[in-house]
């Protein structure tokens, strides 16, 4: 089994994780250590994921036409796209 | 053996000394970890060891009339002024003894610096405040190789057997009763026989699911005020930490850096 | 045009499930080794003076500069195992000579001078070959790259801040500081690589978006960078033909001897042996508790399960 691990930081209270590199583990507990000292050795972040690189299911680049291009024509999903009064605070 | 520093300075170089020295030992595994990540870690706990030192020498330094700086007292300072545990000066031996001694250390220097966050001694207390967070940190990583490593693979559970045997008797000797008896009273110092209990209630459940058999823990009976490190007798390791941390030094006599 | 030309053309990133030509992925998994390595095989020279720092503070910022190598080199093989090989192998062509590391590292460090002239000299090279790189086209390599830069400043600051406090010391310690910028100035400045007519993978590079500017121009910033660093300094550096042409509004500087270059990088250099044979023991010490690490974890995954 690989022992490789994707370490997730959330920089601060308020923001999400963000993917930040993996690293070698061959436990949780380990990665979670290692994942500290590597990615956060200067205070930047206040909470820590670490994930099984194979538990990853990644989307395809090659399907990404089939995946992302459906919503980029959903124009009313955005709130530009409504005309309202410009006196109207909403 | 008569000393320059009072007793309660001498307390406190010893919890000095102890950083400082199991600091040096650490930093010699930078680049020779089993792994990168470990490199990381290694270097992570040398680095808090030594921030602690420093604050440690800072205040011992503080307390001397004319007052002495950090690096006075860790390099111009005899070695017979010395105050560390002997079983910190040795040399590091593999992996396995290197996670012992971390443990061990860290274990009593939790239950420690815990108590003197609590101190009489207010910047002392503050000091332990602050690296008691960090020693928890050093004791809880070093537990979770010696569990892995004791419960590993045949070679490993013998290697960590072996580094536990030969840390062990050094560690019962961090319980001695070297500190003079008017510094704890005035609430400066913490009494070392009351750390033992915890800190070997502590360790039992570690070493059982390391599946590693705890040595016996001999009660020491000789008088503390005779302690090797502790009265400042000191092993031919430590020369060879002091020659090498002060190589440098010593070849620009005066000079600043 | 394939998905992979129009998103370099457009100065888009390829990120590491995109279909990419085989020679783009060999081409960065050689240049994010070689350059992973050198971040691991450089905490050597610079590692056996932590426990001889002349003060604690100095101490302190050594060993903390030799972990942020360690993760460096850390961030770099996580870059380079996004394209489909594992550090292991990576580890493995280091050991056995298939892939280089930085020749800079073969040269020894031979007093404590030296600690603060790599992260002046070393280090300042290291910074100009790097910025360019975070812009580089692949992603994982780009965003490893922006953190080391960051990173990395540091390092050359206190580099250059002891070289200042020997400079500014006593005439031994000047003296110390003045031989060391002698010895490291030249190898600093092959650091950059060949002359850009010997340097054969340059223009594909180029192209790919994994190289943003030539060997010679970047040796070329780093010697205007430095000069007049050195002279805040008051140290020398030991070129007769360092003179700034004003119409070209840049330093002029004698011929790098880049026979030397490719000696080093052959394997002849004065520590080749002593780094490699330094990087297999610590590998081999080692293998033992990483055994024991996998076995463990598999046996509570094991009891996990059951």
């Amino acid at each position: 089994m690989s022992d490789l691990w994707e370490v997730f930081v959330r920089p601060k209270r308020g923001l999400s994780h963000v993917h930040v590199g993996s690293l070698h583990a061959a436990d949780a507990e380990l990665a979670l250590r290692h994942a500290r000292d590597v990615y956060t050795r200067r205070g930047e972040g206040v909470s820590i994921w670490v994930v099984p690189s194979v538990q990853v299911t990644a989307s395809s680049p090659d399907e990404r036409d089939s995946f992302f291009d459906p919503a980029a024509d959903k124009v009313y999903r955005h709130p530009s796209f409504y005309e309202v009064p410009d006196e109207l605070q909403i | 053996m008569s000393s320059r520093f009072d007793a309660r300075s001498r307390s406190v170089l010893g919890l000095a000394d102890d950083a400082l020295i199991a600091s040096h030992r650490l930093s010699e595994w930078v680049a020779r970890a089993p792994q990168l990540e470990e490199d990381i870690a290694l270097a992570n706990v040398a680095l808090d060891l030594l921030g602690q030192a420093r604050l440690l020498l800072a205040h011992a330094g503080q307390m001397q009339v004319p007052a002495l700086n950090e690096d006075q007292l860790a390099y111009e300072r005899p070695i017979e002024e010395f105050r560390n545990a002997v079983m910190l000066e040795r040399p590091n031996g593999d992996f396995a003894a290197t996670m012992a001694r971390m443990l061990l250390f860290s274990a009593y220097q939790y239950q420690l610096y815990s108590a003197l966050s609590g101190c009489a001694d207010p910047e002392l207390a503050a000091i332990a405040g602050k690296a008691v967070k960090e020693v928890e940190y050093h004791r809880d990583h070093a537990a979770g190789w010696v569990v892995r490593l004791g419960d590993g693979t045949e070679e490993s559970h013998q290697r960590m057997q072996s580094g536990l045997d030969a840390e062990w008797p050094g560690f019962t000797r961090l319980f001695v009763d070297w500190i003079r008896d008017d510094v704890i009273a005035a609430g400066q110092a913490i009494f070392p026989p009351w750390l033992r209990e915890p800190v070997v209630h502590w360790l039992e459940p570690v070493l059982e699911r390391a599946t590693l058999v705890r040595p016996e823990i001999t009660q020491v009976r000789e008088p503390g005020i005779r302690e090797p490190g502790r009265n400042g007798a000191h092993t031919d390791d430590l020369i060879d930490i002091l020659a090498q941390m002060r190589e440098v030094r010593a070849a620009h006599p005066g000079a600043s850096w | 045009m394939t998905s992979f030309e129009s998103a370099i053309a457009e100065g888009a990133r390829i990120e590491p499930r995109d279909a990419m030509p085989e020679d783009y992925r060999a081409t960065l998994i050689r240049q994010i080794a070689q350059h992973a390595h050198s971040e691991i095989i450089g905490m050597q020279p610079e590692g056996a003076w932590i426990t001889r720092a002349p003060s604690l503070r100095r101490k302190a910022i050594l060993l903390a500069k030799v972990q942020d190598e360690a993760g460096h080199g850390l961030y770099l093989y996580a870059a380079a195992e996004t394209l489909g090989v594992a550090r292991s192998e990576l580890y493995d062509a280091l050991l056995t000579g298939r892939q280089k590391y930085s020749s800079i590292f073969n040269y020894p460090t031979l007093t404590w001078a030296d600690v603060g002239t790599i992260g002046w000299l070393v280090d300042g090279a290291a910074i100009v070959n790097q910025v360019p790189l975070c812009r580089c086209s692949y992603g994982p390599y780009a965003r490893g790259m922006v953190r080391i830069c960051k990173e990395e400043s540091f390092h050359q600051r206190q580099g250059f801040e002891s070289l200042l406090a020997l400079s500014r010391g006593t005439p031994g310690q000047h003296a110390m500081a003045q031989d060391a910028v002698n010895r490291w100035w030249w190898p600093s400045l092959m650091m950059f690589g060949p002359p850009d007519a010997d340097s054969p993978h340059s223009a594909r590079s180029t192209a790919w978006g994994i190289k943003r500017f030539s060997n010679d121009t970047l040796r070329q910033r780093f010697v205007d960078m430095v000069v007049p660093q050195a002279e805040v300094l008051g140290l020398t550096l030991p070129d007769p033909d360092l003179r700034f042409d004003a119409e070209r509004g840049s330093w002029d500087f004698g011929p790098v001897d880049f026979t030397e270059l490719r000696e080093v990088v052959a394997g002849n250099g004065p520590c080749n042996a002593e780094r490699l044979a330094h990087r297999r023991a610590a590998e081999d010490d080692g293998a033992w508790v990483r055994e024991a690490a996998r076995v463990h974890a598999a046996k509570h995954a094991q009891r996990g399960a059951a």
